[in-house]
């Protein structure tokens, strides 16, 4: 290891770290607590100082802050009879403590806000003050909520087996809500996932993280120079990540193979065959809708049927598109901005520019509300600009 | 220093001078209009007046209590509401005149035709916290 420290070695060694901990007999919060310290110690001292086993110097480290941790606790309680400092012998391995760690911050007992929470500060090693500025809340409020979400799990025995559809699900939170801050979170989902992949052989593991690299693999494509959206039609395929679509694609197509389909995999069959097309033009849109009506049958979601109206109105036109959002409740999400995208397509200029200003004004978030907003624009400026008082 | 609100409204504020709806005006005075917004909330932050900003959605509703073991009443979407905020942005200044001199500049942002919008602003004081020498 150069001076330089490598955050990231350091990180991908706190769910084995922790796992050896709870294995030695220390409970989940305080080990968790411990660990955080031990990863603040090796950013400061690493890099004069490098270890030659990083994963034994955090352990070292990491037990004995959880010891003197406990033995103050219990003095504080004028009780001794707390801790045995001569560790548990070792069982199982590292993977199987870094799938139980999965479980544990998954927890079905946690919210969502409190699994993705504790899944980047246990899983991640990421610092209560990283997190909290990616989801743009005060320090002291993600403290709160980690320390309730470890009290929570607390109670949980960690060799129970978990579902990994729980796990999915919180890594797929943080690829999508991922806000802002120094943190990466698409990035660190991804790495999360990858680790998840390496420790449980899982259709849907592969199919999730297949997704993720297909979609970062566009991130960079998907927003102009100055902030706004840039559609999927107009981006520039030249600025696609081609290492991660590849990569994406290569992992897709040996889940797919082993015929165990579940919404991730169609997800991402999805978002590869966008990857594909050189051209927005030469997009297979039949074969899009296929895995649109798989993904319904998987998961009877409004909004799969609300893009499955988008897919149809490339595959069978405009008409046949409307027809197919006809059935589509329109209290969805984003109704309105497929209902103008498909009507402006059939010509139907008039209308497309109403439906795209009602779209905005339901926009979930402020690039996809100036993004319709222009729509709109663009339409009312071709029609002649209707002057208001 | 002294915090101030600046309030935007969606309706609820006296007419603008270029009160165009966005969705009439062209995508470039839309895109232009939102980079001078962005570029203000930018320069505040260099100047360490910028506390914090954010837009909210045009929906919304009105919630009370409704009495022991019942579920809150609700009502909206704000039917009868005349006034409706858009958003704020948060400053801490030296003066109020330099508040009003920030909300003037943000009231200045290019509408329709490229031309200012001369929006009114709502610029609120906040209370402060006792100050330590009382004498």
């Amino acid at each position: 290891m150069t001076s330089q420290l490598d955050e990231g070695l350091v990180r991908s060694l706190t769910p084995s770290v922790l796992g050896v901990l709870v294995r030695r007999g220390a409970d989940f919060a305080a080990a968790e607590d411990a660990v955080q310290d031990a990863l603040v110690e090796a950013v400061r001292v690493w890099p004069a100082d490098p270890p030659r086993d990083p994963k034994g110097w955090l352990v070292t480290v990491a037990w004995r802050r959880f010891l003197d941790a406990t033995r103050a606790d219990a003095a504080r309680r004028q009780r001794e009879d707390v801790v045995d400092e001569e560790p548990a012998p070792a069982s199982g391995t590292s993977v199987d403590d870094t799938l139980q760690l999965y479980f544990l911050c998954a927890h079905p007992s946690l919210t969502p806000s409190s699994a993705v929470a504790l899944t980047l500060r246990a899983v991640g090693g990421l610092t209560t003050r990283q997190i909290a500025r990616a989801y743009l809340v005060p320090e002291a409020t993600m403290a709160q909520r980690i320390s309730r979400a470890k009290r929570t799990v607390s109670g949980v025995r960690f060799d129970q087996p978990g579902d990994v559809a729980t796990v999915l699900r919180v890594l797929y939170l943080v690829f999508n809500e991922g806000y802002s801050g120094d943190v990466d979170l698409a990035a660190e989902a991804i790495r999360l996932t990858r680790q998840l992949a390496a420790a449980i052989d899982h259709p849907e593991v592969a199919g999730l993280l297949a997704l993720m690299l297909l979609h970062s693999a566009r991130r960079d494509a998907r927003t102009a120079p100055d902030g706004s959206l840039v559609p999927l039609a107009e981006q520039d395929r030249g600025r696609w990540d081609v290492g991660a679509i590849t990569q994406g694609v290569r992992i897709l197509q040996a889940a797919l193979a082993r015929d165990e389909l579940g919404e991730f995999q169609a997800q991402a069959a999805i978002a590869a065959l966008h990857a594909d097309a050189p051209t927005a033009e030469e997009t297979d849109w039949v074969q899009i809708v296929e895995w649109y009506d798989e993904l319904a049958r998987l998961t009877d979601s409004p909004v799969v049927r609300l893009n499955r109206a988008v897919a149809v109105g490339e595959a069978d036109g405009p008409r046949a598109g409307l027809a197919a959002l006809a059935k589509v409740d329109d209290t969805v999400p984003r109704h309105a901005a497929v209902a103008a995208y498909l009507h402006e397509r059939d010509g139907d200029l008039a209308t497309a520019a109403r439906l795209y200003a009602e779209a905005a004004r339901q926009a979930p978030d402020l690039a996809e509300r100036d993004h319709l907003t222009r729509q709109a624009a663009r339409l009312n400026t071709r029609r002649g600009r209707p002057r208001t008082a | 220093m002294a915090k101030y609100l600046l309030l935007k409204h969606y309706q609820g504020a006296p007419a603008a001078v270029n009160d165009v709806p966005m969705e009439q005006w062209t995508p470039d005075e839309i895109s232009a209009h939102v980079q001078y917004m962005n570029d203000f909330a930018a320069r505040l932050e260099r100047t360490g007046e910028f506390v914090d900003g954010q837009a909210l959605a045009p929906d919304g509703m009105w919630v009370r209590y409704d009495g022991e073991g019942r579920p809150p009443v609700t009502d909206g979407p704000f039917a009868e509401t005349k006034d409706l905020i858009a958003g704020w942005m948060v400053i801490d200044v030296d003066s109020r005149e330099r508040a009003v001199e920030l909300a003037g500049e943000l009231s200045a942002a290019p509408g329709a035709g490229g031309k200012p919008i001369h929006e009114w602003l709502e610029v609120r004081p906040f209370l402060t916290e006792p100050t330590t020498i009382t004498e």
